[in-house]
């Protein structure tokens, strides 16, 4: 059974899914007051091309039509012409999503690694004044808003001490890589280009940290009170009781059991990520996929609007898909089915 | 006579569970947050130093001032006093928390009682695929995309997070009904012929309590993060609206020289949504759960 | 002529919690020879499991901590020892089965694994890849575990309790232990299986020349496997005697409650329980722990801890009705 039934499972799963959503968001878009095609068009702009151009975008056709045309076209790649922006949505995409997504994945790996290493650490000294810091720490980056931070690191380290960039993605002096994915600093790599690729990496350092600090306080959390509950547990003690040395049991008994729900969060917290995005892209001028996103929703771009959240929905269903197959690899328990025996 | 009993024994529980829950200093100190920022919010046009602030006001004589004895917090670029603006704020975050839980925590739970009950049948499967889709969308996206495409205002703000919140309550509940649901006592009830509402209702949903309990402190905070981040964006409450998130937004513009007028109304949110952090904490230590 | 393999000297073991101090272990003496299969015997709580954890140094060490005292395996006590030197009696020299065979075994490795790591590391010589997979699957056969090559990659989650049971016992005996701790090994089992299980670790210790210490709450299993047996109440052992001995004649009011709380077959009479709780820790009595709940209780059993006095070569008391100056 296993992997390939779990995945078929859960592949069929969010195709409904993704249906299901891409008809609400479809419902959201269409069915709102104002007509979008005039706040593109502007006031002054003649009837008749306000006409004409709700002809083309099929507005006038009943519901279930604009789904079926938007659908058909979706699946083709073509997700419609942008309002504002006037070009086909697609193009947009492939502009600003790259960016978005360089930027979670960076920030991602950020708060994934410290998280579980803060939370790690804390769990193993458990009420030591190194504990005792790291839990406060993640008070103060669980109820912080990701925007003050960013403000916050913005004004620090791009002010005051002025020791990180804060806009945009590559300092004007760089020789720009080629666009291979879109993410520059995975194109700086891989064209070889170095100077691009640290320059890139500083500009995300300040953007990516402010995103990270909610979910890596989260995981800190999880993973000290999970450290701290499996230390004590007696599968630790009979390991340690049997002459296995310490080392050996906190790097590989301890550690494999304590990541479980931390990961298992993982998907939550990126998700989090995502969302939070826009807030930090707007702060320090990132030209990403949820600023983009934002502007969308606050002109009332409704082709733009329902690509964007679809288009979140897929990323954010392939992360969940990918952290449910790591906890099952991780959990034997779970792979396994139903528990057999007392 | 029977019911006497009961109750004096609810009333000790209720008594037990309070004296081990002030025992614990993290809880005790949330509460206390919580308290301070709800009694503000409530007396806000009374104990505020400049109540009128908080709406249409404009004094440029006292613009931009630095923390004084007049104004603890400063005033912002308009000559309003930050810190009466900010107890008004509060109003607006906690009524935010407020709302959208009482929106979604009934309509939540039922489901999902329902849910976890009949789990297996066609039931279970309707409302935990329609949860899913709903889950499926990264939380805020939903909430931006309902915002923007209505005219941005608190409430439609609230209606945006409540819409999304919902599942939540579904999912928790629907694990723990349907794992109580092959528990003895009811099993028993079903034996006798009790209805399904007295089963779900009398004997299901008062063990979940706790779990929801400690949901609802810790949402509390959540709910008011992201409704911040809204009001950040535009999103939410709209000028001249004191709501603390709109605060930071326009102080923002004025960092590192003016800091007063955002980083007052940021620390607002943050022990707001502390103290809720802090007694959710509790609750969680206090009833050994695990999986809120 | 045997000699001592393990000398448990005044232990005195308290845990730090939130409400104060408790005081567990308060002066448990106890000797295991070689070759001799000792019974541990006493309520929940006693601090069975405690003394226990603290021969193998496990025990948890931020609430917990050993006071006093001295635990002598050899001739040389562990207390004082190193890390290194502990590892190497650990495995080939004290191995445990613990209560729960379930929480015993990590969940999210095989069989397999663990059991190799424990004979990799617990063994006294070291083994290639090869020969410790042949003492792993060894180990599981001996146990009567069907298949077991199969077990040898299966997860925890995948056994019944009683193959989870099995796989504990094969994972103590691996090492060759000169002593063998057993923590209640059946009481988380059905009856039918405890009897298998219980017929098994007899036999494998019987083969092996393990010592072995059997903790249990059950007079009756004592009975089956033990050769000397110590009462433990409230943290301290109270009596101590060749297992015949104590069941005909038991001397301390305790030992003596304990066996008219077994239902008799023969003789008739109904079962009497002992009136009273064990002491809280927090604030245990003084002198004798047992002297609040005693019906033979004297004026200077509050006053002092009675001392151990010999009746007779097979026979400890620790009360001072048998001997020992009371303070009167």
């Amino acid at each position: 059974m296993s992997i390939l039934k779990f995945l078929g499972k859960r592949l069929a799963l969010s195709i409904f899914v993704l249906f299901g959503l891409s008809v609400l968001i479809f419902m959201i878009a269409r069915v709102l007051p104002g007509d979008p095609v005039r706040m593109a068009l502007g006031s002054r702009a003649p009837q008749w091309a306000v006409d004409n151009m709700r002809e083309q975008m099929h507005l006038n056709d009943p519901l279930y039509a604009q789904y079926y045309y938007w659908l058909s076209g979706a699946l083709h790649g073509d997700l419609g012409q942008s309002l504002f922006t006037r070009r086909a949505v697609m193009t947009d995409v492939k502009e600003f999503l790259p960016a978005t997504m360089e930027l979670a994945i960076f920030a991602g790996i950020i708060m994934a690694v410290f998280g579980v290493l803060l939370g790690a650490v804390s769990g193993r000294y458990s009420n030591t004044w190194i504990d005792n810091s790291v839990r406060i720490f993640s008070y103060i980056g669980v109820v912080t808003p990701s925007f003050v931070f960013a403000i916050l690191f913005l004004l620090l380290f791009g002010y005051v001490l002025n020791v990180l960039p804060t806009v945009g993605r590559l300092s004007p002096w760089i020789h720009r890589p080629p666009v291979i994915t879109g993410m520059v600093s995975l194109d700086a790599i891989l064209s070889g280009n170095f100077a691009a690729f640290g320059d890139a990496i500083r500009h995300m350092i300040l953007p990516a940290v402010s995103l990270a600090l909610g979910g890596m306080a989260q995981e800190a959390r999880i993973t000290r009170s999970t450290i701290s509950d499996n230390l004590r547990k007696d599968y630790i003690a009979s390991a340690k009781g049997f002459g296995v040395p310490e080392r050996l049991v906190v790097l590989k008994y301890l550690l494999k059991p304590s990541l479980i729900p931390t990961v298992s969060i993982l998907g939550l917290d990126f998700a989090s990520l995502l969302a939070n995005a826009f807030l930090v892209e707007l702060i320090f001028n990132w030209p990403g996929f949820s600023r983009y996103g934002i502007n969308a929703m606050l002109n009332k771009d409704l082709n733009a609007v329902s690509a964007v959240v679809m288009i979140l929905g897929v990323v954010f269903i392939i992360v969940n898909i990918l952290v449910d197959l790591l906890v099952a690899w991780l959990d034997p328990r779970i792979r396994l089915g139903a528990e057999r025996g007392k | 006579m029977v019911q006497n009993a009961l109750l004096e024994r609810r009333l000790e529980s209720l008594k037990k569970n309070w004296y081990k829950f002030s025992k614990n200093p993290v809880s005790v100190v949330g509460l206390f947050f919580v308290l301070a920022v709800s009694f503000v919010a409530i007396f806000a046009p009374y104990i505020s130093p400049y109540p009128m602030h908080a709406g249409r006001y404009v004094n440029f004589t006292e613009a931009s001032q630095g923390p004084s004895l007049k104004h603890l917090c400063g005033t912002d670029v308009f000559g309003r006093d930050i810190l009466s603006r900010i107890f008004f704020g509060f109003r607006y975050s906690l009524m935010m928390g407020a709302v959208v839980l009482s929106l979604v925590v009934i309509p939540g739970v039922v489901l999902g009682l329902i849910a976890g009950y009949y789990r297996g049948t066609w039931i279970d499967t309707v409302i935990m695929r329609v949860t899913d889709v709903f889950l499926a969308v990264p939380p805020l996206i939903l909430a931006l995309a309902i915002c923007s495409v209505l005219t941005p205002s608190v409430f439609h703000a609230m209606m945006a997070v409540s819409l999304m919140w919902w599942p939540w309550y579904t999912r928790l509940v629907y694990g723990l009904s349907s794992s109580l649901r092959n528990e003895f006592f009811v099993q028993a009830a079903e034996v006798t012929g009790a209805s399904r509402s007295h089963i779900l209702f009398r004997e299901i949903l008062p063990n979940c309590v706790s779990s929801i309990f400690t949901k609802m402190s810790l949402d509390m905070g959540w709910v008011i993060l992201i409704g911040s981040a809204l009001s950040f964006v535009g999103l939410g409450a709209q000028p001249p609206t004191p709501d603390l998130g709109t605060m930071v937004a326009d102080g923002a513009k004025y960092l590192p020289d003016q800091w007063w007028i955002a980083i007052f109304p940021a620390l607002a949110i943050m022990i707001t949504v502390l103290g809720f952090n802090l007694i959710g904490d509790g609750f969680r230590d206090l009833f050994a759960l695990e999986d809120v | 002529m045997t000699e001592t393999l393990l000398s448990i000297e005044n232990l005195h073991v308290g845990f730090k919690i939130y409400e104060g101090r408790l005081s567990v272990l308060n002066g448990v003496q106890m000797t295991v020879r070689t070759g001799e299969r000792v019974g541990l015997v006493g309520e929940a709580g006693c601090g069975k499991t405690t003394s226990m954890k603290c021969v193998l140094k496990i025990l948890p060490s931020p609430p917990g901590e050993i006071t006093a005292g001295r635990i002598l395996f050899h001739g040389k006590d562990i207390l004082t020892m190193g890390t290194r030197e502990m590892q190497h009696i650990r495995g080939s020299g004290i191995s445990m089965i613990f209560q729960d065979p379930t929480a015993a075994l990590n969940p999210v490795f095989t069989i397999g694994d663990q059991l190799t790591s424990v004979i990799k590391y617990g063994s006294r010589e070291s083994l290639s890849k090869k020969e410790i997979y042949i003492r792993a699957v060894g180990a599981l056969r001996e146990v009567q575990l069907p298949d077991p090559e199969r077990i040898f990659n299966n997860y925890p989650v995948q056994l019944s309790g009683g193959m989870r049971q099995r796989v504990s016992v094969a994972m103590a005996l691996a090492t060759e232990p000169e002593l063998l701790i057993a923590d209640e090994p059946t009481t988380s089992l059905d009856v039918t299986i405890q009897d298998q299980v219980l017929r098994l670790l007899n036999g494998l210790v019987e083969q092996h020349e393990t010592s072995v210490i059997f903790i249990t709450h059950s007079l009756g299993v004592v009975r089956e496997m033990a050769d000397w047996v110590y009462v433990m109440y409230a943290g301290n052992i109270i009596e101590g005697a060749r297992k015949e001995e104590l069941f005909t004649n038991p001397l301390h009011p305790y030992t003596h409650g304990l066996m008219n709380a077994l239902p008799k077959l023969t003789g008739g009479g109904i079962a009497e329980g002992i009136p009273g709780r064990i002491p809280e820790y927090i604030d245990p009595p003084t002198g004798c722990r047992f002297h609040p709940r005693c019906p033979r209780a004297m004026e200077g059993c509050s006053k002092s801890l009675p001392p151990i006095t010999h009746t007779s070569d097979d026979h400890d008391v620790a009360c001072f009705l048998y001997g020992g100056e009371s303070s009167e």
